[in-house]
């Protein structure tokens, strides 16, 4: 068994601009430990780690390695003192296979023997039990197996500290078991591991101890099995904050969206929707479960005349006053002059539903500035309802001119939600609203959808985490690969039971 | 695989200011960046050709400003730039590459010029000019409109597309140049009207280039309100940052590409009418004369602010002036003012990163952090 590096992390300082994102923060990882390194959204996880793996240079403070004080200038850096960091965002060369992306930047001065590479690449997946075929293209893996390439990447060049940032957030609940596991052989190995995270049910099951961090400053640590996930969220948001989500039973349900037949192709001819039939009443939460990239995108889409749905499929909207409405063949002009209350909150915040680099009237006026019939834009009555939004969404923001891509996540999300919200939806759709938020803006926002369904609005949520999904949805549609698996109770279902049926269509789960 | 302790820190570090720094302290950097250009180029001139800077300096100055008709040249030649400038602003903004402004200017001109020699005999000046107005415009409207409709249409690439056109206006200008050589032989259109001035822009207020000044800051003026303001400025303003988020708004992407090329084509268009009716009162292949490139820098500077268009195209003309008079002065090979202005627009525009970025020396960052 080798010995792990002993990692003192000593005032560490960090500033962008104003924004002070690791303020004196002390951080000690020990030879041989799982540390979950927990704190919401924007408390300098990421930066602290980065700091660590050469990606940032700290401002202040000191990094000692085995008692001796090292500058970490660059990733070659890191790597020489045998650290290595997988990111949220893989750092993999699509075209490239796994075992030349594992050689990729070495900077070998003689040929590189890629045989060798396999051989060794093969004893690395052999110790801690990974499977790597290193002939396989990336872009031909699965997110998982992605996952599992940069660990071996990092592995291969000798790292024996490894940090994980976020790496469950895109695994499915049985990947993440797999992963758990090899994080648990490598610490058998003497590996030390950080594990980034906000998940504190996946803290408690994997993490030998756990350091908080909240805005920028380190809270304390504590070993995981003297502690439980109220103190930790405590720990983490500063206050007590209650940790069960509302589930109030629907008000008399009426049918609002009839989706029938409805199939959709993406630009390579490839079905990415296949003949999806589902019904939405308002007054009640519909989940929308599944793997990423399973249809939820084209889903939403098509309702908002985003995406074109083939010959046979049938979107019938009825709006709560008014005649039905079908939504197929309409574009997103035709829906906003029909004026029936369809809100959206889009999964990419600054690809599709907001504009980064305007400021928060701009960005509040993008659904409404049509309004009216002067050429010039009406900046007044958005710039009241984004006064309105800040005030009762709580945005923390230094003003109304700032572009909003200066606005920490939840920040920004609370903008897109408060505007869609304004508009007094009649169906109100959201895809991975709470992504990337901490826990308070998270509450915040199931808060308000459930709002919405008290309302009576039809509230559509697409979700990534199944125990949310779980506690807010009165129903759950499964998807897998374009197709709906199976349509469950949210008060009766298992977690088990949908995870299975993301990844087989419901006859083949129940058979 | 470990490594020698070390415990360096890197020489510099860069890092983006957080707060702007104030409006006096952002001139000043830039004072700094001039004086320090003036020093570079001294110890060039000096070092170099052996003459005394400041003489070369002064000359520059009265190349640009030394008698009234001079200064005048120079408001005539930013105004034109300006003019182009405002066109591209509204394709920039849409981040719709427009470097199809030489092309549109010349169809723009041969559209005045047109006016000017088959209407200059039947209609008086004040009409006349109108209509030169309005089909300069439509000329250069549709020499934006195309690139355009391929855009919205096809999703060709602009840059290509508007530079290919560049091309082929050149060629028709040619084309125009033979039909209405005068004298015959001469290869040139010579002085269109130059004994009647019919089409040629009037005195305004004594002066000869009165009307354009006025023309184009109302362009300018119109553009700021309208990219600021309008619902269709927003549009553009979208449109540019994401067509996926444009598309979620309701807005139509196409209508907006191909309505925001039209007015850029159309305002470069009018930059053919002012250098053709207002300044030249002729025809060239060169009529352009590659100011469709440098109106590119002067939009991207000031961020598409018409007010800033104004400051920075102001400079480039004056060094381009200052240039072109020492060479003659001094008799000087072209390249060495060339590189007079090189240096000093470098200075001028490196300043503009110590503005938003800070740079951090080694020994400084010790300090703080004893402190």
């Amino acid at each position: 068994m080798e010995t792990g590096k002993a990692i003192r992390m000593m005032d560490i300082t960090k500033t962008f601009g104003e924004v002070v994102a690791n303020d004196k923060v002390c951080l000690d990882i020990h030879p041989g430990e799982i540390l979950a390194l927990l704190g919401e959204n924007g408390s300098g996880k990421t930066t602290l780690m980065n700091m660590l793996s050469g990606i940032y240079l700290p401002e202040g403070g000191q990094i000692c390695i085995n008692d001796h004080p090292q500058v970490i200038r660059c990733p070659k850096d890191a790597f020489c003192l045998g650290i290595g960091m997988i990111h949220q965002h893989f750092k993999l060369v699509d075209v490239l296979t796994a075992a030349e992306n594992i050689v990729l930047g070495l900077n070998e001065h003689k040929l590189v023997d890629l045989k060798n590479v396999r051989v060794q690449v093969k004893q690395i997946c052999d110790r801690y039990g990974f499977v790597v075929d290193p002939d396989k293209k990336v872009y031909d893996m699965s997110v998982s197996e992605k996952q599992t390439l940069e660990i071996v990447k990092v592995l291969y060049r000798g790292a024996d500290v490894l940090i994980l940032d976020e790496p469950t957030a895109v695994l499915t609940p049985q990947e993440t078991a797999k992963l758990f596991t090899v994080m648990r052989n490598m610490k058998a190995d003497g590996k030390s591991l950080v594990i980034i995270t906000h998940k504190l049910h996946e803290v408690m099951e994997i993490s030998d101890r756990v350091a908080v961090l909240r805005k920028g400053r380190f809270i304390g640590d504590i070993a995981t099995k003297d502690t439980n996930p109220q103190q930790l969220t405590d720990m983490m948001v500063g206050r007590a904050v209650s940790l069960n989500i509302d589930r109030p039973q629907p008000i008399n349900p009426v049918e609002r969206l009839v989706v029938k037949d409805v199939t959709v192709l993406d630009s390579d001819g490839v079905k990415r929707l296949d003949n999806v039939s589902f019904t939405a009443y308002g007054g009640e939460i519909l989940g929308i479960a599944g793997i990423t990239g399973s249809g939820q995108r084209e889903l939403l889409e098509c309702i908002a005349g985003l995406a074109r749905v083939e010959k046979g499929g049938s979107i019938r909207f009825l709006p709560p006053e008014g005649k039905e409405e079908e939504l197929v063949g309409k574009n997103p002009l035709d829906i906003y002059k029909l004026g029936v209350g369809l809100a959206f909150v889009p999964e990419d915040r600054f690809g599709m539903g907001l504009v980064g680099s305007m400021d928060l009237t701009d960005n509040v006026m993008l659904r409404s500035y049509k309004n009216g019939k002067s050429m010039f834009a009406d900046r007044k009555t958005p710039r009241a309802l984004a006064q309105k939004i800040v005030k009762e969404l709580e945005v923390v923001t230094p003003s109304l001119t700032i572009p909003l891509r200066r606005l920490s996540g939840g920040n920004v999300q609370k903008v897109l939600v408060g505007r869609e919200i304004a508009g007094k939806p009649s169906l109100m759709m959201s895809a991975y609203a709470v992504r990337g938020l901490d826990i308070n803006t998270s509450y915040t926002i199931y808060h308000l959808l459930n709002k919405q369904k008290e309302e009576g609005a039809a509230v559509i949520y697409v979700g990534e985490d199944l125990d949310v999904l779980l506690e807010l949805c009165d129903r759950i549609l499964v998807l897998c690969a374009g197709k709906v698996s199976a349509v469950v109770d949210g008060r009766t279902a298992r977690k088990e039971e949908v995870g299975l049926l993301m990844t087989h269509l419901g006859e083949e789960a129940t058979a | 695989m470990n490594r020698e302790p070390n415990a360096r820190e890197p020489f510099v570090r860069v890092s983006k200011r957080g707060v702007a720094i104030p409006m006096w302290k952002a001139f000043g950097i830039r004072g700094i960046a001039l004086v320090a250009s003036l020093v570079i180029c001294s110890i060039l001139i000096y070092g170099i050709v052996k003459l005394n800077p400041l003489k070369v300096f002064a000359a520059m100055f009265e190349g640009a400003f030394g008698t009234n008709k001079r200064m005048w040249v120079m408001i005539r030649d930013m105004m034109m730039l300006l003019c182009i400038s405002v066109g591209l602003a509204p394709a920039f903004k849409m981040r719709f590459w427009n470097i199809g402004a030489e092309g549109q200017i010349l169809v723009g001109g041969i559209a005045s010029a047109a006016c000017m020699i088959y209407l200059g005999k039947t209609i008086s000046t004040i009409p006349l000019m109108i209509i030169m107005l309005v089909f300069s415009t439509l000329a250069g409207g549709l020499w934006g409109l195309i690139p355009g409709l391929f855009k919205a249409r096809w999703k060709t690439n602009e840059t290509l597309f508007t530079l290919m056109m560049n091309y082929i206006a050149i060629q028709i200008t040619a084309y125009f140049v033979a039909m209405w050589e005068n004298p015959i032989g001469s290869n040139t259109v010579g002085v269109i009207n130059s004994k009647t001035k019919v089409g040629w822009f009037p005195e305004v207020f004594g002066q000869a280039y009165g009307l354009n000044v006025i023309l184009v800051l109302a362009l300018a003026i119109g553009m700021f309100i309208y990219l600021r303001y309008s619902k269709q400025g927003y549009e553009i303003a979208v449109v540019g940052e994401s067509e996926n988020t444009a598309r979620y708004a309701a807005i139509n992407v196409g209508k907006v590409i191909v309505r925001t090329m039209f007015i850029s084509g159309a305002l470069c268009g009018i930059a053919g009418f002012l250098a053709v009716s207002g300044a030249s009162h002729t025809i060239s292949a060169s009529t352009a004369g590659g100011r469709g490139f440098t109106a590119i820098i002067v939009a991207w500077l000031a961020k598409f602010n018409s007010f800033v268009m104004i400051l920075i195209s102001a400079l480039i003309v004056f060094l381009d002036k200052g240039a072109i008079e020492i060479a003659s002065r001094f008799n000087l090979n072209n390249h060495v003012s060339s590189m007079l202005t090189g240096i000093i627009l470098f200075f001028i525009l490196g300043s503009e990163f110590f503005i938003n970025y800070q740079v951090h020396f080694r020994s400084g960052k010790h300090k703080e952090v004893q402190a």
